[in-house]
């Protein structure tokens, strides 16, 4: 059971074996998308036809476009880019507001509103997707009805996918950054303010700096949440596709490994953001 | 003194009304109004071309559809299967991190299974595919053991529904489980072993109400994640996943008939809702304290 109890060699062996099983269940579904990424055949299907970069570099005259010339990937990456950058940037700017909100300000109604934030939490991300749809979409209805003006940015596009992905993503940041402003001790802006320093100096060179680390957290977070989110989106796209809807529509068809190897892109990309938030995480404590 | 005092009050007045502002514009116009909208939609029926009247019929339509309520059930079950496998695989591996690895072994352990849930659903769900399917991995390695004659297909299953939900829910269980495992005394468990208790009855009388805080938290978020997933169903059941919020989808996006849809949706928010207020009422917790956990 636990190390200070006597366990027989049995249990230490089966222990062991779990954690490996558990280990391979993990990963084996990562690494055969990784290295099916250098296959040289047309499907992402053993057996094993040596190795190749095609799917990287390829081009039109080989037969095989890879990730670097498929202008139809590599725009959807784009748009993927462009929707996390608003959405973190939205998230992160609403997300402090409210953690100030919350911890800092007394005012009728905070229970309830404390809770309506979370609620964004427990609703399926589909349900948000077309709530957000037919209310967009009733707003553009009436604004041609009333003014004769045609709202596009209420249509199904990238507007809305931002807005839909900030519905539940700011929940998120809320959480992150009031945790670490509810450990703050307010002590210090206290000294700050009888040495003399303003409101707003207090607040950008005391408060700010000791949520930065939730701060970077909490858009590392954001971004990461909004690439990859497929429920929502789905719902919302119009005819800009990102990524993971692009991706979703090219596995149904049953594509080539070029989508092994910008799922490899990804898996990097995710590692060094994981590796630098760690790194981050360990140089300042708490 | 006295007009500083009201400057300062009006500053503060100031200041709440600018926090509340986002707060009240994000909440209003994106989560309460919009379900208040699709609450309407859901209670109304076409009578002619841009014509609605109040109505039923939507509800009644899910009733008296055999298939609408059959899948409807069918998720709902399905998650509840998926939410106890996803606890009963990922319990033992949150103990091993919590209580038998030391030190830096156990946060080594815990950062790699946490690694997987850092790459995308979408690409996750690539590489089962690519292991599963006919002319995939899998099948290909059975073959060549001479477990089966042929490649089998092991795509389009429910079993692989299961497999890949399970997968891609292992880290909103682990998470909840480790953290209440870890604030659980040792000695209480070496008391209890000195006593005389045994493995099963230590789990059942000690660990287990322990941790019912994480394992509720961890059921609550993975059941809810199940019910709404829309990626693993339909990519690894394929035709036959008979998913519920692919209803949803078709309802609203492909056929276009959003009072239907709306219908659909607002029973699967209820579903969802409801699991989640029984799982807090079960376990006596608050809501606010659960999601904290995740």
């Amino acid at each position: 059971m636990i190390p200070s109890l006597p366990r027989p060699a049995w249990l230490r062996a089966a222990t062991a074996l779990y954690v490996a099983a558990f280990l391979l269940f993990l990963f084996l579904p990562l690494a055969v998308v990784a290295v099916f990424a250098f296959n040289d055949a047309p499907y992402p299907a053993p057996p094993w036809h040596g190795f190749t970069l095609d799917w990287f570099i390829g081009n039109e005259t080989q037969g095989r476009v890879g990730l670097f010339r498929d202008s139809e990937l590599l725009g959807s990456i784009w748009t993927s880019c462009i929707v996390a950058l608003w959405v973190t940037g939205l998230s992160v700017a609403v997300g402090a507001a409210n953690a100030f909100l919350m911890e800092r300000e007394q005012f009728r109604g905070k229970g309830v509103l404390s809770m309506l934030m979370l609620t964004p939490l427990v609703i399926p991300g589909v349900i948000l997707g077309i709530s957000i749809l037919a209310f967009a979409s009733r707003l553009a209805d009436l604004c041609t009805d009333l003014f004769g003006i045609e709202a596009d940015f209420l249509r199904p596009g990238l507007p809305l996918v931002v807005l839909g992905q900030f519905s539940y993503i700011v929940a998120i940041a809320t959480l992150t950054i009031s945790a670490r402003l509810k450990r703050f001790d307010r002590s210090l802006e206290d000294a700050a303010l009888n040495l003399g320093a303003s409101q707003t100096a207090v607040l950008r060179t005391i408060t700010l700096p000791y949520l930065r680390p939730a701060l970077i957290g909490s858009a590392a977070i954001a971004f990461l949440m909004s690439f990859e989110n497929f429920n929502t989106t789905l719902m919302l796209v119009g005819s800009d596709a990102p990524l993971t809807i692009m991706m979703y529509g090219r596995m149904r068809e049953g594509a080539t490994p070029v989508l092994n190897a910008v799922s490899l892109f990804l898996m990097t990309a995710s590692a060094l953001l994981a590796l630098t938030l760690m790194r981050r995480g360990k140089s300042q404590p708490s | 003194m006295a007009e500083r005092a009201a400057g300062t009050r009006w500053t503060r007045r100031l200041v709440l009304a600018l926090l509340l502002a986002p707060a009240l514009l994000w909440l209003l116009a994106l989560i309460v109004l919009p379900h208040v909208d699709l609450a309407l939609l859901s209670f109304r029926e076409r009578v002619a071309p841009r014509e609605y009247a109040a109505s039923l019929a939507q509800y009644r339509t899910f009733f008296g559809e055999p298939l609408y309520w059959h899948v409807f059930l069918r998720t709902a079950l399905l998650s509840a299967l998926a939410t106890t496998l996803t606890l009963l695989v990922a319990f033992p591996i949150a103990w091993i991190i919590a209580k038998l690895a030391r030190g830096r072994m156990s946060a080594l352990l815990f950062v790699v299974c946490l690694i997987p849930f850092w790459v995308s659903e979408t690409v996750r769900t690539l590489g089962w595919m690519i292991l599963l399917r006919e002319s995939g991995v899998l099948p290909a390695v059975l073959t060549h053991l001479g477990i089966t004659a042929q490649p089998v297909e092991l795509l389009y299953h429910d079993a692989t529904i299961l497999v890949g939900l399970v997968y891609t829910s292992l880290l909103f269980m682990m998470v909840p489980l480790v953290g209440s495992l870890e604030s659980l005394d040792n000695a209480l468990i070496e008391a209890a072993y000195d006593l005389g208790g045994k493995g099963w009855s230590i789990l059942r009388t000690i660990v287990i109400p322990h941790a019912a805080p994480g394992i509720t938290a961890g059921c609550i978020v993975v059941f809810m994640l199940t019910l709404g997933n829309y990626l693993t169903p339909t990519l690894l059941g394929g035709k036959n996943s008979l998913w519920f919020t692919e209803q949803i989808y078709t309802q609203f996006i492909t056929r276009f008939n959003w009072e239907q849809g709306a219908a659909l949706g607002f029973l699967l928010l209820a579903l969802s809702t409801a699991m989640v207020w029984l799982g807090l009422t079960l376990s006596g917790q608050r809501f606010s304290d659960v999601m904290r956990r995740v």
